[in-house]
Parts: structure tokens; C-alpha cells; sequence
């Protein structure tokens, strides 16, 4: 199960994070190490992503998960370089199939973005273009990479809406955006975010705008999808319930920075980070009926100001004097951490699985 | 909606001043003004001169100008060509170069293009239109002595109208003018399409297209270009109207012979007739321009046209 | 930075440190200030009262500028046609437009907010009869509008602000009635309507204030949009009286003299009239970007 220091040219000697899903040595898709982007804002500089490192594979769902403001979106904008002014990447890599994005020339960029690696947002309605029809939007997204004729097009584009699980296709390539509803709206996204079949696809809280029948729809939809196009998904979400559904591996986010990380089962039924325990523990599902739900005290600290040392200490029930230094980051695969009192760890001491 | 107009109108132009004073001088005997007060029929309750006026308006006649002696409708066609020719050079001109300027000032609103551009709109826009002209008089006319400083120049007849874009003459006499009118609306272009492309750069819906890999030139000019033209020509519309009116003043300074120049004339002379005439047709105009940008709109606007229909 | 760093900046602090931090605003504010006082203190610091014909000599009209004139002092700017310095002509001439600009805005202002408010608020037939009279007033253009009412009540100072007033209250009022409207629906409303005060209070003290940012935003616009107009009024010989010349009847009783060299009668009261409305919409300018919630950076 376990191959630490793995000797494939691409990875990196002293990170030995595994895929966590199956044996095997394959190199990663994407690369993120040591990602940084900063805003800077009238009250100071804010660190929206703070060193931030992780893998993903082939073929697998990754779930990133955090309150809003943990920078998790950030993350998302960065990785296809999307940040606008007034914020900015100040150091990191992201390597995509061994290419380094970060630094990258903008129209080799380009390139890749949509054909390699693609991005479902939030919403829907602001992210279409309401005075353009569903199809030309199709068109634009298909000829930024190639050439291809009316007649190839409106089979490719028949085609995704096909896949999306969207009925009477015809129709609804002649449709505007505000004729659709919420979730027509979604999958009409998706499908051009898959539409030049990119090996990664990041969705930015694709159904959190949705109702929440939707939801449970389209997360069975892009299971399915992912499934058959061999794509690798980042699944970003505050909600850890739909994307505990989806993902084989959680990425825990806080004030910007990556707290724990592993397989999802693990990380669900023995976290190491408190917070982790206490996002899980605020879950709806897990409040017993007739008692109040379990909260996280405190709040979010604002990224201009963040307290010295771990960002969580401030609302932390075992934080100590030495939650002031910074905590390193303690790999033990598949899982990874950054508390100087985890959670949990005497039982992972038993059995490790 | 015109019939509320045409009474203000008239009642505004006729009902002020004593519109007999105008037409003949106060030493005439008082025989001759009572006879001209019956043939224009001044003597007549005000209402019963109303209705009079609208039985004529009906077919068309919008009585004769006073001081020009002739049907006042024919007097405004003959001028209006001259109007028309400078007026659609200028809307043309300044929507052709001030989109494109303002959307490039608004896709890199640090650049120094840009700032410049904003810069100078800023003089466009709040510079009285008759200071330009006097400037560009004074310029190109006085100092550079190449463009001639005023009148028309020759026309050639088309349709039984007279023309004068057709000569290189013409054409020169209508430069400054034209420029003149367009400077206002270039301006004013040029900050809205700055505005709104701004605006829509920093839209979830261009991140998505950048996400996809679309090109700066498609995302300018499919999703930009087609998401501002609906508050741009709305605005545009609205201000066709003005430019009309800021053709009294250009054509004035220029000794333009058309219709601005006509009214300007007519007031100071106090020619009735005429005034009233213009400003009905004006309202007219109006109307329709409202009208024409409403379908526009609804036109550029999907989200409006299915509201329509149901 | 400040030592009080412990007091909370209140919004029309802030609204000032911000506008501070734009140096071509600031200059133009500063530009706009000292046109204020040349004008205020204008009858002080003029050789020649323009306006008295008593003292105007014909002998030294259309003069170039630095010429010393018959009363003995030196005509900076030069004269115009009937022998005005003009540089005493310049300074009265921006008392005039100042005085109309703000009084005309002023008074537009009132009324277009008054009964946008008014309309917004009551809702119903009234706002039905209301807007329908600001729409189809909002359709003409406003200048003529002012041409023809400025014609029709003759010359002077008020009939002048009369005409510029009846030409832009309209777009006060839509804006008011589009402020209005919205706030109307919000709770505070509701809430203030529930309490024995009487509507009218709650409009003036509640909802006025709220629907001031939009409102400010259209003012700064039509002061600048009234000293054009009234200048263009001047100029085409309606507005102010021959014997008290604005900036545009300055510049129109130049404009002949302009094809046989003698520049000056109608530049330097143009370029007066210029510096004051750039420097008035550059301070708008900015005034507008900071209250526009949508361009926060």
C-alpha cells in the first residue's frame, strides 16, 4: 500500500504523498507545491492561499474542503491563472503533466486552458453569457481549440449536453440562459468545461447555488461522467456532506493554508486536525435531534490579520503556548497534517489502514 | 401623447407676446393692422386659433413663415438636408472610432493609451460644443488656413435634393462641422464603453471564458462587445435627440444652412410658425427615436424579449 | 499613522482621506477653489466694473493684451469690442456663471428630488402622473428645452435660471424616483411607518438621506451641465443681457474679431469657462467613482 519514497523521475524526492487509492507508482497529474497568492487590500496585504501543496491523480476526485475564506476558490483561480489585480501569485509551482503553469506565456496558457484543464464555477447565471445562446457559447469554448466546421460542432456540442444528462438536446442549444432553470443552467457548464475533453476539471461549488434535489442529481451525474471520460475532478465545497459522497481523497483548507489531507474515510472517521473534527462535528447530520447544532467558536480570522503560528489557535479547544510557532506539516501516508496536538493519533497507532 | 404636445406648443409659442407686433411695423395705420390680424386670423379666441391650427396640421399645412413668406413644411424640407448630411457623419463617426477607443481604455484602464484617451474624452464631454468650434475654427481655419470657416459647399443634386457630400468642395465644408457634432457623443462613447467594458471584464462570465481557453480578442468581441452594446445604445439613442439639438449651435457658428440654424433665426425674429413646426417635428422625432431604442433593446436583450412574449 | 488611532473614521472622513489620495482631483479641486475666490472678491480686485457702460471707452476697444488704457491702468487680458477689460470682464463673467450654475442646480435639485421622492414613494396614480411627465420631459433634449424657454421669457438672471432649472430638474427626478422606490420596499421603512410619525417626516428624514449618494452623483454632473448650458445660451444671444455679458457673450461678441487675428476677445474667456468645467468634472469625477459601490477595488 505504501511506497514512500518513490523513485518515478517526476515526483519530488521529499514529498512522498500517495495517491491513496490504489497500489501503483504512477507520477501525479497535477503538481502543487508551496502555492502563495496575496491580495492586496486598503487593510493590508491578505494571504488568500499561504503555501498551500498537494497532488492530484489520474482519474481520481479530489475533495478541497473549508469554510468560505479559506481560501479553497483561490486555489482554483490560481491553479488555471485566473487571479486578477489586485491580487497576484508570489510563489509556487503548479506543474500540469509536467508543464510549470505558474509563469507560464499567456497564450501558450491558453492552450491548455479548456483543452488540458478546465473550470466549472458557482453560478451558473453570472457565468453564462446571458445574450448568447447556449450553443454559441459551445461554439466559443470549441473553437479557441480548433477548427472545427458548423456540422462537427453541432455534434460535439449535442453530444455533451447528451452526457450532462440534459433532454431534448436540440432545443436547448437554441436556448438562452435564463430560459433554463438552475440546474439546466449548471449542466450546460459542465458540459462545456468537458466539452474538449481536458484531463482535469476543477469545479469551483458547482451545486451550491442548486436546490438541493439538484444537487444530489448531478453529483450522481458527474460520478458517472468522471467515470467514463477517465477525467480527474477537484471538487471544491464548504459542504463536507456532498463532497464526502464524491471525493476518494479530502484536502482540509483553513485562513489559506492546507491543515490535513487523506483518503476520505479516514479523514471522516478519525481526523487529526480539530478543526477537521469540529467541521464534522457542526455537520447537520451529525446533531442529535431536539439539541443544538454544534458550532465552531469564534470565527474566521481576517486574512490581513492572521494570529502567529497555526491560524486555528485562537478557537481551538487544545491550543498551548507553543500554538504560537508555526506547526509542521507531519506526513505519515496516505495522510498528512499540520497540529501541534492532533487528534486521533493514538488510534491510528492501532490500526492503520 | 402628440396631441398633448402640439397644445403646449402652441400655447407656449403662440399665447406669449403678441405675435402681430412681429410681422408689421407699429407706425402702420391702424386700418391696414386690423386687416392683417383678420387674414391671419389673430382675432379669434385662442382655442378657436387652436383648432384652425389642427384642422391644417392634418394635411400637412403648417401654415406659412412669416418672415420667409413661404410653406413653412416646404421651408424645413429644403433645409433639412443639410442637417441630415452633418449629423450622420458625426453619429456614424463617433460611434465607428468611440467604441473601439473605449473599450480598449476600459480593457487596460492603466495604460497610458488609456489614460490619455480619458484625458482628452474629459475635454470632449465638458467643453461647451461651441467653444470647440471656435476652436476649430480658429485652428484649422484661421491659423492652418486649410479647412474653410464656414458656410456650404457645393452641392450636387440626387433625388431631387441638394446634395453636397458628393463634391470634394462639400466635403470640405462639411468637416468641421461634422466634427464639431461628433466630438460630444465621441466622448461620451468613449466613457461608456470604458464603463461598461470594465465592468464586464471583471464578470464571472469572462473568467469562465478565460477558463475555457477563449482568446482576449473573442472575449472582447463576443462577450464584451455584445454585453455593453445594449446600455450603449440605449444611451446612444436617447442622445440622438440631443445632437439634433446641438446642431443649432454648430451650424450656427458655421453658418451651416440647415434646419438649427433655421430655428435660431426664427426665434430671434420671432417667426411663429416656424418654431412651432420645428418643435413638433423635434417631438415627433423624438418619439420615434424612444420607440426605435425600446425594440433595440428588446432586440440586444433576450432576457426582455421572452418577458414580452409572455 | 494618527496618534488616534483608537477613533472610528467616520464615512465622510474616510470619503475625504480617499479623495485626497487622487492628486489629479485634489488639484482640481484646488483650481475650482481659487476660481471661487477670484470670483467672490471680484469687485476688489478688478480695475473696471464691466458692467457700468459709464465706464467703458470706446477709444480703447478691441486693444491687445498688456496695453495700457486712457484710464491708466494696464489691460492684462486685453479689451473687447466696446472697450472692456477683459480681464475684469472674465472674473464678473464667472461670478455670473457660478451664481446661475449653483442656484440652478441648486434649485433642480430641490425640486427634481422633492417630487422624484414624492412619486417613489407614494406609488400609484400619482407616481404614474408623476413620471409620465418626467419621461416625456426627459425625451427632449435639454438644451432645447432652455433654448426655447429662455427665448420665450426674455433676457435676465432669472429667467435664465428659470430655463436652466425647468431643462434639468427631470434627471433629479428620475433619480430620486429610482432611489426612493427601492428604499420604500426595504424594512426600515416599514418600520419607521409603523411609529406615529407622520410620512412625510419618515420621507425627509429617513428615506431623503439614504437616496443622497445617487442624487450627489447626478448634481456634480448638472452644475457642470448648467454653466455649459447657460454659456451656450449666452452665447447664441439669449440668457444674460448685453449690458451684463456673461463668459459666452463675451466669447460671442469676440467671435467675429477671431478670422481678422484679434484672438483674445473670445480666447481667454473661453479658456476661463474651460478650466472652470474640466475642473468641475474632475472633482465630480472622482466624487462619482467613490460613492460607486461597484467599482470597490
Amino acid at each position: 500500500m505504501s511506497s514512500p519514497k518513490n523513485s518515478l523521475s517526476k515526483s519530488e524526492p521529499q514529498f512522498s504523498l500517495h495517491n491513496g487509492t490504489t497500489t501503483g507508482v504512477t507520477a501525479p497529474l497535477l503538481q502543487v507545491r508551496d502555492l502563495a497568492t496575496e491580495f492586496a487590500t486598503r487593510s493590508g496585504v491578505a494571504r488568500a492561499v499561504d503555501g498551500v501543496s498537494f497532488n492530484v491523480f489520474a482519474g481520481e476526485i479530489v475533495g478541497l474542503v473549508g469554510e468560505s475564506g479559506s481560501g479553497k476558490s483561490v486555489t482554483g483561480y490560481s491553479i488555471l491563472g485566473l487571479i486578477d489585480l489586485p491580487g497576484r501569485i508570489t510563489k509556487g509551482s503548479v506543474r500540469l503533466e509536467g508543464q510549470e503553469l505558474i509563469g507560464m506565456a499567456r497564450h501558450q496558457l491558453r492552450t491548455l486552458r479548456g483543452r488540458r484543464i478546465a473550470m466549472v464555477f458557482q453560478d451558473p447565471m453570472s457565468t453564462l453569457n446571458p445574450v448568447l445562446t447556449v450553443f454559441a457559447q459551445m461554439r466559443l469554448a470549441m473553437l479557441a481549440h480548433g477548427r472545427p466546421d458548423d456540422a462537427q460542432m453541432r455534434a460535439r456540442a449535442l453530444e455533451a449536453l447528451g452526457k450532462v444528462g440534459i433532454p431534448d438536446p436540440e432545443r436547448r442549444l437554441e436556448a438562452y440562459p435564463h430560459e433554463l432553470s438552475g440546474g439546466m443552467r449548471q449542466r450546460v457548464a459542465i458540459a462545456i468545461a468537458f466539452l474538449n475533453q481536458p484531463a482535469l476539471v476543477i469545479c469551483d461549488e458547482p451545486t451550491t447555488a442548486l436546490d438541493v434535489s439538484i444537487q444530489a442529481q448531478i453529483l450522481v451525474e458527474m460520478k458517472t461522467l468522471v467515470r467514463e471520460a477517465g477525467v480527474s475532478l477537484v471538487w471544491i465545497s464548504h459542504d463536507l456532506a456532498t463532497v464526502s459522497v464524491l471525493a476518494s481523497r479530502l484536502l482540509v483548507m483553513y485562513a489559506g493554508r492546507l491543515i490535513e489531507e487523506g483518503p476520505t474515510a479516514e479523514v471522516l472517521s478519525r481526523p487529526r486536525h480539530p478543526y477537521t473534527q469540529g467541521l464534522i462535528d457542526s455537520l447537520p447530520s451529525r446533531a442529535a435531534p431536539g439539541r443544538d447544532l454544534v458550532q465552531i467558536p469564534g470565527s474566521t480570522p481576517a486574512l490581513t490579520s492572521l494570529p502567529s503560528g497555526c491560524a486555528f489557535r485562537e478557537r481551538c479547544a487544545h491550543a498551548t503556548a507553543i500554538c504560537s510557532t508555526a506547526p509542521v506539516q507531519t506526513i505519515e501516508s496516505p495522510r498528512t497534517w499540520s497540529c501541534h496536538h492532533p487528534l486521533n493519533t493514538h488510534v491510528a497507532a492501532e490500526n492503520d489502514l | 401623447m402628440m396631441l398633448v404636445i402640439s397644445a403646449l406648443v402652441f400655447i407656449g409659442v403662440y399665447a406669449v407676446g403678441n405675435p402681430i407686433d412681429v410681422m408689421i411695423s407699429p407706425d402702420v395705420t391702424q386700418e391696414i393692422r386690423e386687416q392683417t390680424i383678420r387674414a391671419y386670423g389673430f382675432d379669434l379666441p385662442l382655442w378657436q386659433q387652436y383648432g384652425i391650427f389642427l384642422q391644417r396640421l392634418i394635411t400637412g399645412d403648417f401654415g406659412r413663415s412669416f418672415v420667409y413668406n413661404m410653406p413653412v413644411l416646404d421651408l424645413i424640407m429644403s433645409r433639412l438636408p443639410a442637417t441630415l448630411e452633418i449629423t450622420l457623419i458625426a453619429v456614424v463617426g463617433a460611434a465607428l472610432l468611440g467604441v473601439p477607443l473605449g473599450m480598449f481604455a476600459g480593457y487596460a484602464p492603466n495604460s497610458f493609451a488609456a489614460r490619455a484617451i480619458m484625458g482628452v474624452s474629459v475635454l470632449g464631454f465638458s467643453v461647451p460644443s461651441f467653444w470647440i468650434g471656435l476652436v476649430l475654427i480658429f485652428v484649422f481655419a484661421v491659423n492652418l488656413g486649410l479647412l474653410p470657416a464656414g458656410g456650404r459647399g457645393e452641392t450636387v443634386m440626387l433625388f431631387g435634393v441638394e446634395w453636397s457630400f458628393l463634391t470634394v468642395n462639400g466635403l470640405m465644408h462639411m468637416l468641421l462641422p461634422a466634427v464639431n457634432l461628433a466630438l460630444f457623443k465621441l466622448a461620451l462613447l468613449i466613457r461608456l464603453a470604458r464603463a461598461g467594458t470594465r465592468e464586464v471584464m471583471l464578470t464571472d462570465t469572462v473568467r469562465f471564458a478565460r477558463a475555457a481557453g477563449e482568446s482576449e480578442w473573442t472575449i472582447l468581441r463576443h462577450h464584451v462587445l455584445r454585453l455593453i452594446a445594449i446600455p450603449l445604445v440605449t444611451v446612444f439613442g436617447l442622445e440622438l435627440g440631443s445632437t439634433l439639438a446641438f446642431a443649432v449651435v454648430t451650424e450656427t457658428i458655421f453658418s451651416w444652412p440647415g434646419v438649427g440654424k433655421l430655428i435660431i433665426d426664427s426665434i430671434s425674429v420671432l417667426d411663429r410658425p416656424v418654431m412651432v413646426a420645428y418643435l413638433m417635428l423635434v417631438s415627433l422625432l423624438f418619439i420615434t427615436i424612444n420607440l426605435t431604442v425600446d425594440i433595440a433593446y428588446a432586440a440586444l436583450d433576450p432576457r426582455l424579449r421572452a418577458r414580452k412574449s409572455s | 499613522m494618527s496618534a488616534n488611532s483608537l477613533a472610528v473614521e467616520t464615512p465622510f472622513r474616510g470619503f475625504l482621506r480617499e479623495f485626497a489620495q487622487d492628486r489629479v482631483a485634489v488639484v482640481a479641486f484646488l483650481v475650482l477653489a481659487l476660481i471661487v475666490l477670484l470670483a467672490l472678491l471680484a469687485p476688489w480686485i478688478t480695475p473696471q466694473d464691466p458692467y457700468d457702460l459709464s465706464n467703458l471707452v470706446l477709444m480703447d476697444a478691441r486693444r491687445p493684451p498688456g496695453y495700457v488704457g486712457s484710464k491708466g491702468f494696464t489691460h492684462w487680458l486685453g479689451t473687447d469690442s466696446q472697450g472692456r477689460d477683459l480681464y475684469s470682464g472674465i472674473l464678473y463673467g464667472l461670478r455670473i456663471s457660478l451664481q446661475v450654475g449653483l442656484m440652478a442646480g441648486a434649485i433642480a435639485f430641490g425640486i427634481g428630488a422633492s417630487l422624484g421622492t414624492l412619486a417613489g414613494f407614494a406609488g400609484g396614480r400619482v407616481e404614474a402622473l408623476i413620471m409620465r411627465i418626467i419621461d416625456l420631459q426627459l425625451s427632449f433634449p435639454a438644451i432645447l428645452l432652455a433654448l426655447v424657454l429662455s427665448a420665450l421669457l426674455g433676457q435676465g438672471k432669472w429667467p435664465l435660471i428659470a430655463a436652466l432649472v425647468t431643462a434639468q430638474y427631470a434627471y433629479f427626478a428620475r433619480t430620486a424616483h429610482g432611489a426612493a422606490s427601492a428604499e420604500r420596499s426595504k424594512d426600515y421603512v416599514e418600520a419607521a411607518l409603523s411609529t406615529p410619525l407622520s410620512s412625510v417626516r419618515v420621507v425627509f428624514r429617513h428615506v431623503l438621506p439614504n437616496c443622497l449618494p445617487p442624487l450627489i452623483v447626478v448634481a456634480t454632473v448638472q452644475v457642470a451641465n448648467s454653466i455649459a448650458l447657460e454659456a451656450t445660451l449666452s452665447f447664441l444671444g439669449l440668457g444674460m443681457p448685453v449690458s451684463e455679458p456673461s463668459l459666452g457673450m463675451l466669447i460671442a461678441n469676440g467671435f467675429q474679431y477671431m478670422l481678422s487675428g484679434r484672438y483674445w476677445i473670445s480666447i481667454y474667456p473661453g479658456i476661463a469657462l474651460i478650466v472652470l468645467i474640466v475642473a468641475i468634472n474632475l472633482v465630480g469625477d472622482q466624487i462619482r467613482d467613490q460613492l460607486n459601490p461597484r467599482l470597490k477595488r
